[in-house]
C-alpha cells in the first residue's frame, strides 16, 4: 500500500535521518553552550565525543548492566575532559580567540592521539545491548530496533536539556551569564566558575552523545573531526547559540545527510554545503545580531 | 637605533633570502622537496596573517581558497596551457572566487564567529574535494600532474631544485607586493579597522568594503599557493587541505608574531619543519607532540599578554576579560 505513496522507498532513510539529527544534536548542543556562555570555540569538543566512543566500544558487552556502566565511565570520563579543558583555558594567561583555538586544538591533537594508541587505530565495532539488536517492522520495512530506540533517548535527551536551560536555577544563572556576565558577576556568581560548569556540562553532552551514538556514528581515528564539523554546521545554521534553532538545524542536517543522499545520490556531496550557503546568505547579517540577542 | 634595527633587519632578511636561493645545493632532493611544499604553505600563512593580524580577522578557513586553488590549477590551468603563470593566475582566480563566495558569512561576522564559519567552510570544501571523485580524483587524489614551464619559452621544470626555484620566486614576488600594498594607505586602513572599528566608521570608510576586499585578496593569495603546491608535490590530495593544517597555519601566524606577514614565512617554517621531523624521529607520536607544543606555545609565547587582543569586536565577555572600560566608544561599543 505505502508503496503506492510515492514516498515508500524513502521512509528508512527518512526515519534514519532523524536518528542521525538528533545524534547531532545532543552532540552539538554542547558546543552550543560553550559558544553561548563562554564564547569559547572548543575545537576539542569532537574529542569529547570520541572519549564517549571508545568507552561504548570497549565496555559493551550485549547486556544491559554494561549499556549502564559504559554511560556512567563515558559521561564521567568526557565532563572531566570538559572541565580540563575549562581550567587549562582559564589558566592560560592570553585569554583571547587565537588562544583558545590553539589551546584546544592542541588538546584535540594529545587526545586523539592518547586515544588512538590505547584502542588501536582501527574501528572498534560497538555492540548494542542484545534486547535491541535485532530489528523491527515499521511499515512493511525492517528497521535497527536500537536506532528506534535511540530516537526516544535523544527526544527525551532534549526535553530534558530544554528544561534544565529554562527552569533549573542553573539553567538561569547559564542564560543569565549569556545576556550579561558582568551582571551576574555582581550578583556574586563567579562566572569563571559558570564557565567551568558549562564546559564540563558540555562534555558531559557529549559523552552521553558518543556513547548513545557509537552504534550510529562509530568510534575511530576520524570520529572527532567528523562530530566537529557536524555540530560546527549545525550551530551556525542554528543561528550561534539558540538550542532550538540547533535542534532545527541538526534535523534538517540529518535529513540531508541520509535523504539527501538517498533522493539525489550524485548531489549528495554538495548538499550539506548548500543548505549552509543558503541559509548563511539568507541569514548572515541577522547572524551577527542573534548572537547578540541570544 | 630605529636605522640600526631597520638595517639588522634587512641584512638579516638579505642572509635569509641568499641562504633559501642556496639552499638547494646543500641538501638532498628529497629535502629540497619539503623546502618547495613548505613555501607553499608558508604563502598561506601569509594568507593567514594578512586576515588575522592585520585585518582582526581570524581565520581557520584559508585551507579553503589554498584548496580551489591547487585543484583549479590543476583541472583548468592544466586542460588551458602548461604555463606556471597562466596556473597561477587560474589558481589565485579560483581562490579569489571562493572567498568572494563566503564574503556575505564573514562581512558582519567578528572574533570568534569568523573563526567557526572559516572553519565550517574550510571543512566543507575538504569534504566536497574528498567526496567529488569524477573531478578531484576524491581522497585518492590526483597523480601523475605533468610539469610546467613557469614562463613561455622556457623549459619545463623537470628537477626538484627546479620546482623550488620557482616557488621560491613566486613567493617572494607575491610576499613582496602584499608587503608593499601594506605600506600604502591600505595597509593603514586595514590596520586602523582592526584596532578601532567604530572611529574608521565614523570617520566616513565603508569598512565593509575593507574587509571584503581583504578576504578576497587573501583567498587569492592562498589560491596562488595552492598552485605552487600542485607544482611542488606533483600530486594533489584532500589530505592536503584537512583540519590539522588549518591549525597548523594558524600556530604558524601566532608564533610568527600574528601582525608580520615575514614573520607568519618564518612561522610557517618552524612548523612544517618541526612537524616533518617529528613525524621521522616520532613515527605514531607525532600528533601527541604536535598537540603538546600547541598547548606549550599557549603558555609559554611571550609579550603578547599585555597587549589588547588584536581583533574585531568581542573576544570574551568583559567581565572575563577584566580589563578597564576604555573611556572610548571601543569596537565593542559599537558592535555589541
Amino acid at each position: 500500500m505505502a508503496a503506492d505513496l510515492g514516498f515508500d522507498p524513502y521512509l528508512v532513510p527518512a526515519v534514519d535521518g532523524v536518528a542521525y539529527g538528533l545524534l547531532v544534536f545532543v552532540a552539538a548542543s554542547g558546543l552550543v553552550l560553550c559558544f553561548g556562555v563562554a564564547d569559547i570555540l572548543n575545537l576539542a569538543h569532537g574529542t569529547l565525543y570520541a572519549i564517549g566512543g571508545y568507552t561504548a566500544a570497549a565496555l559493551l558487552d550485549g547486556g544491559w548492566s554494561s549499556l549502564v556502566l559504559a554511560l556512567a565511565v563515558g559521561v564521567a570520563a568526557a565532563t572531566t575532559a570538559g572541565a580540563l579543558v575549562a581550567v587549562l583555558l582559564t589558566r592560560a594567561a592570553r585569554r583571547n580567540h587565537l588562544t583558545q583555538a590553539l589551546l584546544t586544538f592542541g588538546l584535540a591533537l594529545v587526545g586523539g592521539s592518547l586515544l588512538v594508541s590505547a584502542f588501536g587505530p582501527d574501528q572498534p565495532p560497538v555492540r548494542v545491548p542484545a534486547a535491541l539488536d535485532g530489528s523491527v517492522v515499521i511499515a512493511g520495512h525492517r528497521y535497527a530496533a536500537y536506532r528506534l530506540v535511540f530516537i526516544g533517548v535523544a527526544a527525551l535527551i532534549a526535553g530534558l536539556l530544554h528544561l534544565a536551560v529554562r527552569r533549573t536555577r542553573a539553567g538561569m544563572l547559564v542564560r543569565a551569564a549569556v545576556d550579561d556576565a558582568e551582571m551576574v558577576a555582581v550578583l556574586g556568581v563567579n562566572p569563571a566558575r559558570v564557565r567551568v560548569g558549562v564546559l564540563a556540562a558540555a562534555g558531559a553532552l557529549a559523552g552521553v552523545a558518543g556513547v548513545l551514538g557509537a552504534p550510529i556514528i562509530g568510534p575511530g581515528p576520524g570520529t572527532a573531526d567528523v562530530v566537529l564539523l557536524l555540530s560546527l554546521v549545525v550551530v551556525v545554521l542554528g543561528g550561534l547559540g539558540s538550542m532550538g534553532g540547533t535542534l532545527l538545524a541538526a534535523l534538517a542536517v540529518g535529513q540531508i545527510q541520509t535523504l539527501g543522499v538517498a533522493l539525489a545520490p550524485s548531489a549528495a556531496p554538495f548538499l550539506l554545503f548548500a543548505a549552509m550557503a543558503a541559509v548563511l546568505a539568507v541569514r548572515a547579517r541577522g547572524l551577527a545580531t542573534a548572537r547578540r540577542a541570544a | 637605533m630605529p636605522r640600526a634595527l631597520r638595517a639588522l633587519r634587512r641584512g638579516i632578511t638579505a642572509v635569509v633570502l641568499v641562504g633559501l636561493v642556496l639552499a638547494p645545493s646543500a641538501v638532498d632532493d628529497y629535502t629540497v622537496a619539503l623546502l618547495a611544499r613548505t613555501l607553499a604553505l608558508g604563502l598561506v600563512a601569509v594568507s593567514v596573517a594578512l586576515l588575522t593580524g592585520v585585518a582582526g580577522l581570524p581565520t581557520l578557513g584559508q585551507t579553503a581558497p589554498y584548496a580551489a586553488g591547487a585543484y583549479a590549477s590543476v583541472v583548468v590551468g592544466g586542460q588551458l596551457s602548461d604555463v606556471g603563470l597562466v596556473h597561477l593566475g587560474v589558481a589565485a582566480a579560483a581562490g579569489a572566487a571562493l572567498a568572494a563566495a563566503t564574503v556575505p558569512l564573514v562581512v558582519s561576522a567578528r572574533g570568534v564567529v569568523v573563526l567557526m564559519i572559516t572553519l565550517a567552510v574550510g571543512e566543507l570544501v575538504v569534504t566536497i574535494v574528498g567526496r567529488w571523485r569524477s573531478v578531484t580524483g576524491g581522497t585518492d587524489g590526483l597523480a601523475g600532474i605533468p610539469p610546467v614551464r613557469p614562463l613561455w619559452g622556457l623549459p619545463v621544470l623537470a628537477t626538484d631544485r627546479a620546482r623550488y626555484l620557482y616557488a621560491l620566486v613566486v613567493v617572494a614576488v607575491l610576499v613582496g607586493v602584499v608587503l608593499l600594498v601594506l605600506r600604502t594607505r591600505v595597509g593603514l586602513l586595514l590596520r586602523a579597522g582592526r584596532d578601532d572599528e567604530a572611529r574608521l566608521r565614523a570617520s566616513g570608510h565603508r569598512v565593509a568594503l575593507h574587509v571584503a576586499g581583504v578576504h578576497v585578496a587573501a583567498g587569492a593569495v592562498a589560491g596562488a599557493a595552492g598552485s605552487l603546491l600542485v607544482v611542488a608535490q606533483q600530486y594533489v590530495s584532500p589530505a592536503d587541505f584537512g583540519f590539522d593544517t588549518s591549525a597548523l597555519l594558524l600556530l604558524a601566524v601566532v608564533i610568527g608574531g600574528t601582525w608580520s606577514v615575514g614573520g607568519a614565512l618564518i612561522g610557517a617554517a618552524i612548523v612544517i619543519a618541526s612537524r616533518d621531523w617529528l613525524f621521522g624521529v616520532l613515527p605514531g607520536q607525532a600528533p601527541l607532540v604536535l598537540g603538546l607544543a600547541f598547548v606549550a606555545t599557549v603558555y609559554l609565547l611571550p609579550g603578547a599578554g599585555h597587549r589588547p587582543p588584536a581583533v574585531r569586536g568581542r573576544l570574551l565577555p568583559p567581565a572575563l576579560t577584566r580589563r578597564p572600560v576604555p573611556d572610548r566608544p571601543s569596537p565593542t561599543g559599537v558592535r555589541a
